[in-house]
């Protein structure tokens, strides 16, 4: 492999993680604001996580241990070819397990294992701004932060009350930070919400795309935005994982056959495997 | 004649400014709480190694820095500085997004410094302040990153500079952040930390 390049640590130059270290500890400084940062093109392409793959090349050392899941699960392909960059390019330890990975690069889940205050959670986000699909431009929904002009979103969560009788929003469901920013908590289920409100880890969102770093210091209050005669509710589960039988937990389905066969199971395979005694290797199926 | 030698900083620079700066986001995650700043390199004085490694970490040449009256007096310290960070020195505090402070008890107002805008509330200072000790149990603090409530203080201060850090915290998201580096240790207090007397 000698003829392999060689890289400055963890792939990014050192200036450029100067200039992300400072988003970031801007985005700590004002929860939830989302901070602009001068994304740099990565050797992947757009909507593969270059947002969170910066955010942790930034803050990645060399005693770190490395945790990526994608949808919940660390055996896909974008969850893979992550973690094996980082094996490449910092040669740091990577795992599957929760409860000993340091830095957690995620796509779309929370793990269901409560995170510590030694951890760190790094999302990877397609669509920063809560407010787009309401207002495209930029100029205006920064405008919108500033006075704090959250009326649009409410009457686009009202709107789905008069539709649907509920609110139909089930992903990227808008939060507030400590009474001040709405937020987008990346295209997370709604389920995992409310892990996000006074949780013990720091928690940094990335969106290479969108050039944009935001972030929840542990301990930040976070609220699902609602109505007081429609208050928030999480997603409920009617039967237990298929595979270990746990509740409470997050489910995706799974088409088993071309007879109509499914089986719900737990999205967050390390959880579901360690309730399982870990007796099988990776897939579930 | 022959200029004087400018003293070395990170021998490492990849992984030992990556070091300083986790322990940096820490304390800003968790205001209050003290962190080790492991430097292991010497600075000219007045300039101290902790606030330097701070320094080394975040600045380049793209953020200009403001020193104080006690640091821009040494050149040993303004050499060193412009060498290892790139950073150029600006005298006017709204302008830099740095600052540095070395005499705490004669630091200019929090609002001398860039408080950002409401629509780029990030476009502001960051202060680092070189202190003696961070042992200090004079203030309650709460908020963003502190479970509960954790008691911090932090001298030599000002007098008076609790109520500057309330008025900061008031203005939010608009503010400063401050940093508190000792010898080894670093602390902080972002803009989002409410502060109040210890009972």
């Amino acid at each position: 492999m000698s003829s392999a390049p060689v890289y400055n640590f963890a792939y990014l130059d050192e200036q450029t993680k100067r200039m992300i270290r400072r988003a970031i500890l801007k985005a700590i400084a004002v929860p939830g604001y989302q901070v602009p940062f001068a994304s740099r093109e990565m050797p992947m392409p757009y909507g593969w996580g270059t947002g969170g793959v910066q955010l942790t090349a930034s803050i990645l050392g060399a005693g770190d241990v490395l945790k990526v899941i994608d949808q919940g699960a660390d055996d896909t392909t974008n969850a893979v070819s992550i973690r094996k960059f980082f094996e490449k390019t910092a040669g740091v330890e990577t795992t599957s397990l929760t409860g000993d990975a340091t830095i957690i690069q995620t796509r779309h889940r929370i793990p269901e294992e409560p995170l510590t205050a030694d951890q760190i959670l790094v999302y990877q986000v397609p669509i920063p701004e809560p407010l787009r699909f309401l207002e495209p431009r930029e100029t205006e929904t920064r405008q919108m932060h500033a006075l704090q002009d959250y009326g649009l979103m409410h009457v686009k969560l009202y709107e789905d009350i008069s539709r649907h009788g509920h609110i139909a929003t089930t992903y990227a469901y808008p939060v507030k930070v400590e009474a001040r920013y709405v937020m987008d908590p990346s295209p997370i289920p709604k389920f995992d919400n409310p892990k996000m409100d006074m949780c013990s880890a720091l928690q940094l969102f990335g969106a290479g795309r969108e050039q944009r770093i935001y972030a929840l210091p542990p301990y930040t209050q976070v609220t699902s935005l609602d109505f007081e005669d429609h208050p928030f509710e999480r997603t409920k589960f009617e039967k237990p994982c298929g595979l270990c039988g746990a509740t409470g937990v997050y489910l995706d389905e799974i088409v088993t056959d071309d007879q109509g066969g499914r089986l719900f199971v737990c999205s967050d395979t390390d959880y579901c495997e360690g309730r399982r005694g870990h007796e099988t290797d990776g897939g579930v199926l | 004649m022959k200029p004087p030698a400018i003293s070395p900083a990170f021998h490492d620079v990849s992984r030992q400014s990556q070091a300083v700066f986790r322990a940096i986001m820490q304390a800003m995650a968790q205001p209050g709480r003290t962190g080790l700043l492991d430097t292991g390199f010497e600075t000219p004085a007045p300039l101290a190694p902790g606030a330097a490694a701070i320094l080394l970490t975040l600045a380049d040449f793209e953020t200009p820095l403001w020193l104080d009256a006690t640091l821009s007096a040494s050149p040993a310290t303004t050499d060193y500085l412009r060498f290892h960070t790139g950073a150029s020195l600006v005298s006017d505090p709204q302008s830099a997004a740095f600052a540095l402070i070395a005499d705490a008890e004669r630091a200019p107002p929090l609002t001398a410094f860039s408080q950002g805008t409401p629509d780029y509330p990030d476009r502001s200072t960051t202060l680092v302040f070189q202190v003696g000790s961070l042992d200090g149990q004079d203030w309650r603090l709460a908020g963003p990153g502190i479970k509960g409530e954790t008691v911090f203080g932090v001298s030599p201060l000002p007098a008076g500079f609790m109520q500057q850090l309330q008025e900061n915290n008031a203005c939010a998201p608009l503010g400063v952040d401050v940093l508190f580096a000792s010898q080894t240790r670093i602390a902080a207090i972002p803009r989002s930390t409410r502060i109040m007397e210890a009972r």
